[in-house]
Parts: structure tokens; C-alpha cells; sequence
């Protein structure tokens, strides 16, 4: 068993699975250099990120792999999740090892793995183009800040370009702190801090820097959320499972 | 002004809460003219109430005025309350700008009837074509088809609709006739046969002319309310079944019927909603649309009913038990579908994974099939020997014991009187 220390991104998980067959490795432990604690008893071999290495690992994939696996792959990487760069090492290093359709091997753990945490990545996604709220700044900017569990971005942007042509807007990630911006043209990744005066406890911006009429678009919106309840049937049980609490912040019409 | 605006919307999308449909999905209007919105492919709900609903269009009525008087409906007309009726643009506003602020889908626009079917379809009308012709709007529009609204109207607003629909209010004519006397079934069909047909016609146009535009892409739907009349789950699976076959219908939608007014023919207001039924309903529905079940397999003479303690899938599963259990590794799709605690994703999953070796249980278990539940049904690489067959009952009996109904606050176990 050897570990390989990774710098944490796609590009550097690929090198990895190019060195390990590179090196012959028979068992590999990936682990991202944020998270590796040095081990006097175990080996380890420090992966250097390459751009050739990793674009030839991903041709090769793509070659046993339709496009919407190759998404799969991708999407589960935006998790994060320290345990599924594990998997997705050993899963294309079983699709590398095994013929043309082991993707559909459900009952192999890896693959499993990687499929499951797709549809969490998908359905966080699925969630950000539900459940974020624009509101217009004085300047005609559509904004919104969101907090998810995945980078989620990335897969986000298409949705709400596609969407929102014909408005200039910018949905900024709090937590990794950066953000997207369109400007009727395209859509561009912005970074700037400014989480030290915004408060994620509260969807909204100051009063000042708001359009005069986002005020009554946001009440109105609450007023219609309420008048749509039908007490009678009322239900705070399948409620909360559909809008998780951790989701309230985002949402105005939670916001009394 | 403000005020105003928010009076109306609160009297308007009250009046609009009981039509149930709230899907926004299988549209394919694109955003082309780099407009606002975009309706391709899946829906989105955008917020849920709190009974649980999803909240995916404005669902409002243009006006709560009505010329009919239908005892079960909010806004008829020898009902006592406040009435409000939109302006073309205040509708075009707030869809406008609830969709920038990516509140919703879109619109769902229901009316009362003011004056006539024509002079209501008429306005709904008008906005729909500002929204898509004006405001270069791609969301998705829901419109609901008003009954005695001239062929010509409903055509032209095919063409701006992502979707119609129209309700048929009660499951049979004869419980239509005893809370409505001024409609009839006969006066649903005929729309849904015209829309029906034009979306035929336009798509056999498509084939040849590329050209053709878009009409009514999502399909029509209707809805019915439950529990308000005293037919039988077989009467109203039925009437579902057959309007699924003539007309195509996207959907069926089933409404609990929640006591609004004091009328003898109708359950007492503060009496429940029949929750579970509707919820029994659905599954069936379910059952008939994805899972390969003929509506007669699982109501008929014999089975009027639904079983209120446990599934219309489980319900079948043990009346049926000559047909399990189904060996996982061997049997077709189409059977491993009908084992109950397995679903649609899983029952794919299995297929394909076990081209790569006998499965066992564990397998099963990751691969999310509800394992308590189907283990009486199936067998597997691993499965135990078995000593003696259970019947019905027994494995009835198991499951629930297992199981936590959402519904059953304290589980009954009913003892077997022999």
C-alpha cells in the first residue's frame, strides 16, 4: 500500500492515476496535501500535477466512457468529499482494467460510490436553481449569495445564462468565496471579499444599494407564499424534508 | 396602489390554491430570442408550502368573480367573500418580475367565469400573447381552458400555452350533476378532444414543415376532487384510466376534497381531508403510468377499494403471491418492477448489474432497493433456504410491524379472528 499526495484538484487526481500505472502501483491511498499527516511507517509519493498526464488519463477515460458518465465523474469530484477521491481513483482504474461497459456494474462499490454521490452533487445543484433568490440593485444587477454543501457553481452556470439572457446578474459561493457574473454577454468567475461585511445569516443587501421596487417584489412574494398555504392540509413534516432548515437563509418568503 | 396590489394577490391566489397541478416540466421552449426564460426539459419547485406542496408557477385566478354556482368551488357565486379582479399588465408584471427575481417557472392562470367563456378566455388570452409576443417571456405558461370558450379562442391560445387544462371537477358525471348541475363531463371532453386533436395534427405538420410552431408542447391535464362524492377508488382510477387513453393526458391530478362551505350534500367543515386516500391514489396512478399495471389488476369488482394500511403495489403483491417470489438474478424488468419495495431506478440497476455475476443481498441493499419489504418477494444469490411459504396475512403483518407509516401514529396489529 503506498500514499499519494495530491494537490486536491482534477487535474492532479488524473496525474495521480497516471502515476499509479506509471509506477506499477498495485494498491494506492489518494489523499489531498490539506488533509495528508506524514507516516514514518507508510511510503508515499507526491503526485505533481501535469497537464499532459491528466488530459491523457481523461482521453482514455472518455474512450471507455459516454458522455454522461464522463459528467457523472466530473460532478462527483465537485463534491469535496475527501473519501470519494478514493473512490474515483479506483473506479477509473477499474474501468481502465476491465472491458468496455464496467460502468454498469452496480453491484461494485466503487462504482456504486461515485454514481450515489453524483445524484447528491445533482440534487444540490437542482436545489441552487430552485432555491436562490435574485433581488435588483440600484444598478440593475440581479444579485444572490448561496452557501451550498458542493462547488456547485461550475454546473449552475449554463442553467441560469440560458435563463436570464436578457439581465446582468452575479451568484457569488460565501463559502468558497467566489462567484459568477453575466454581463449579457458571457458568463465570468469573480472573486472579491466582501463576506466581512455581507451576513450569510441574511439573504439580502443594504436597503441603499437596492432598487426601490425589490422591496414590494420581495413582499408581495411573501405575501403570495403565505396565501398559498391551505392550513387544513397543513404538514411541517414533508415541509422541512422538501426545504431543509439549512436552506431557510437563502429564501426571502422564509424571512418574516 | 401598493396596497391594492397586494389585496388582489392575496384574494387571487387563495381563490387559485385548490387546482393542484403544479408541474413545470416537459415543455421544450427555449430561449432563442434572448428573452427572459426558459422551459426546456425538467421542472423546478421553487419553494414548498407548508402542507408540503411545491410552489413552482404563480398560481393565481384572473378574477374570482363567477356566473356558476358549484357548491364545492370557493369563488361561486352565492358565496359570501371579498372579490378582486387583475388588470392584462398587473398579471405580465408580477410574472415579469417573480421569474427575474427566480421566484418561479412561471405562470399558472386560472379564472372564474365573468360574463361568459368567451369573454374570459378572451382576456386570458391577451396575456399570454403580451407575455410571449411583447415581453419575449420563454417560462412556462399553464392555462387553464374555460368551459364554453369558442374552438378559435382555445386554438390561438394553444399556441402560447406550454400547457392546458381543464377539470372534470368529480370522478362521474353523477357526482358532477348532484354539486354542479350547470356542467357536465360532456362539457370538459369537448376542449380536451379539440386541443387533443390539434396537437395531433400540428405534429404530423412538424414532420413535414419545420416551421410548424409550437402548440401546447407539455400536454393537457385535468384534475379531480376526492372524497366530496361518495365514489369508489375503482369508479375514480377508472375515469382516469380512460380520459389517460383518450386524450393522452400528461397528467390526472387528485384533490382531497377540503370542506369549504355549509352545504348538506357535502362532508362537514373541520372534517379532514381524506389525505392517505389521495395519497393511495397517486401510487396507483403511479402504478399505471411507470410501473406496467393495468388499472383492473389492481381495482375491480373484487377490489373496490384501496387498502388504507398498506400500498396498491404491496396490496397486489399479496393478492398475487402464486406470482412470487421473483428470482432477482433471472426474472424480466418488467416483473422485478412489480416487487414491492423496489422501484423504477433500482429495478434498472439490478438489470444492468447483474450481467456482472449472481447478486446477493448486500448488493440489493446499497443498490437502495427497500430491502425489509421485498425480501418476501424475491430471492437472490444468497437468500436463505426457505422452510415453509407465509401467507398473506402473515407477511402483511411482518411489514407492518417493520415498517413506521407516516400515517399511523401507533401501529394496530390486528389479530386474526381464526
Amino acid at each position: 500500500m503506498e500514499i499519494y499526495v495530491f494537490d486536491g484538484a482534477l487535474e492532479g487526481l488524473l496525474t495521480a492515476i497516471f502515476d499509479s500505472y506509471e509506477r506499477k502501483a498495485m494498491q494506492v491511498n489518494v489523499v489531498s496535501s490539506d488533509r495528508y499527516l506524514p507516516d514514518v511507517f507508510q511510503e508515499s509519493h507526491l503526485v505533481i500535477s501535469s497537464d499532459n498526464k491528466a488530459n491523457r488519463v481523461w482521453k482514455g477515460l472518455r474512450k471507455k466512457l459516454d458522455t454522461d458518465w464522463m459528467k457523472k465523474f466530473y460532478n462527483s469530484f465537485l463534491s469535496e468529499q475527501p473519501d470519494l477521491f478514493q473512490d474515483l481513483f479506483d473506479f477509473a482504474r477499474y474501468i481502465f482494467d476491465n472491458p468496455a461497459g464496467a460502468e454498469t456494474n452496480f453491484g461494485n462499490n466503487c462504482v456504486l460510490s461515485v454514481s450515489q454521490m453524483e445524484r447528491k452533487v445533482h440534487r444540490e445543484k437542482h436545489r441552487m436553481e430552485a432555491f436562490i433568490r435574485f433581488q435588483q440593485t440600484a444598478d440593475g444587477i440581479f444579485y444572490a449569495h448561496i452557501e451550498p454543501d458542493y462547488n456547485v457553481l461550475p454546473l449552475i452556470s449554463d442553467h441560469f445564462r440560458k435563463r436570464y439572457a436578457d439581465q446582468k446578474w452575479i451568484i457569488f459561493d460565501l463559502k468558497r468565496k467566489y462567484g459568477l457574473f453575466f454581463d449579457l454577454e458571457k458568463v465570468e468567475e469573480i472573486t472579491f471579499d466582501f463576506t466581512a461585511e455581507m451576513s450569510s445569516n441574511l439573504n439580502t443587501l443594504p436597503a441603499q444599494v437596492l432598487d426601490p421596487k425589490e422591496e414590494l417584489y420581495s413582499l408581495l412574494w411573501k405575501d403570495y407564499f403565505r396565501s398559498t398555504n391551505i392550513p387544513a392540509r397543513k404538514n411541517m413534516k414533508l415541509h422541512i424534508q422538501h426545504v431543509p432548515k439549512r436552506y431557510w437563509k437563502y429564501l426571502s418568503e422564509k424571512q418574516m | 396602489m401598493f396596497d391594492r396590489i397586494r389585496e388582489k394577490l392575496e384574494i387571487l391566489a387563495d381563490a387559485a390554491k385548490y387546482d393542484v397541478s403544479c408541474s413545470s416540466s416537459g415543455s421544450n421552449r427555449k430561449n432563442l430570442n434572448k428573452g427572459l426564460g426558459d422551459a426546456e426539459g425538467m421542472g423546478i419547485c421553487h419553494t414548498y408550502t407548508e402542507d408540503g406542496r411545491c410552489v413552482s408557477l404563480l398560481k393565481i385566478l384572473l378574477t374570482n368573480h363567477c356566473i356558476y354556482d358549484c357548491a364545492f368551488c370557493v369563488s361561486r357565486r352565492s358565496n359570501d367573500i371579498k372579490r378582486a379582479a387583475f388588470t392584462v399588465d398587473e398579471v405580465v408584471e408580477l410574472t415579469m418580475n417573480f421569474y427575474r427575481r427566480n421566484y418561479i417557472e412561471g405562470l399558472f392562470l386560472s379564472s372564474g367565469i365573468f360574463k361568459d367563456g368567451d369573454y374570459t378566455m378572451e382576456r386570458l388570452l391577451r396575456i399570454v400573447k403580451k407575455l410571449r409576443v411583447e415581453e419575449k417571456f420563454n417560462g412556462y405558461i399553464h392555462l387553464k381552458t374555460i368551459p364554453g370558450a369558442s374552438p378559435e379562442l382555445l386554438k390561438e391560445a394553444g399556441l402560447y400555452a406550454d400547457r392546458m387544462s381543464i377539470n372534470l371537477e368529480m370522478p362521474t358525471e353523477l357526482g358532477l350533476k348532484l354539486l354542479a348541475p350547470e356542467k357536465s363531463h360532456e362539457d370538459v371532453k369537448r376542449p380536451l378532444d379539440l386541443i387533443h386533436k390539434s396537437i395531433i395534427q400540428l405534429k404530423d405538420e412538424k414532420a413535414l414543415i419545420k416551421s410548424t410552431p409550437k402548440f401546447v408542447p407539455a400536454g393537457q391535464s385535468t384534475q379531480m376532487v376526492i372524497g366530496a362524492t361518495p365514489e369508489s377508488d375503482k369508479e375514480i382510477m377508472h375515469t382516469a384510466d380512460k380520459f389517460y387513453k383518450d386524450y393522452s393526458l400528461k397528467r390526472v391530478y387528485y384533490s382531497g376534497y377540503i370542506p369549504i362551505s355549509h352545504d348538506n350534500r357535502l362532508p362537514v367543515i373541520g372534517s379532514q381531508p381524506p389525505l392517505i386516500r389521495e395519497n393511495r391514489l397517486y401510487q396507483t396512478d403511479w402504478l399505471m403510468r411507470f410501473y406496467g399495471f393495468d388499472v383492473k389488476e389492481i381495482l375491480n369488482d373484487a377490489n373496490p377499494n384501496l387498502d388504507v394500511d398498506i400500498d396498491p403495489k404491496l396490496s397486489w403483491a399479496l393478492r398475487n403471491l402464486d406470482q412470487f417470489p421473483v428470482d432477482i438474478n433471472t426474472a424480466e424488468y418488467q416483473m422485478i418492477l412489480r416487487v414491492p419495495g423496489i422501484g423504477v431506478g433500482s429495478a434498472k440497476k439490478i438489470v444492468q448489474a447483474r450481467q456482472f455475476g449472481n447478486l446477493r443481498m448486500d448488493q440489493l441493499k446499497k443498490i437502495g432497493i427497500s430491502f425489509n419489504r421485498a425480501k418476501h418477494f424475491i430471492r437472490y444469490a444468497d437468500s436463505p433456504i426457505k422452510l415453509n411459504d407465509f401467507e398473506a396475512g402473515h407477511i402483511k403483518g411482518i411489514i407492518l410491524s417493520e415498517s413506521k407509516s407516516k400515517y399511523l401514529k401507533t401501529p394496530v396489529n390486528q389479530l386474526s379472528l381464526f
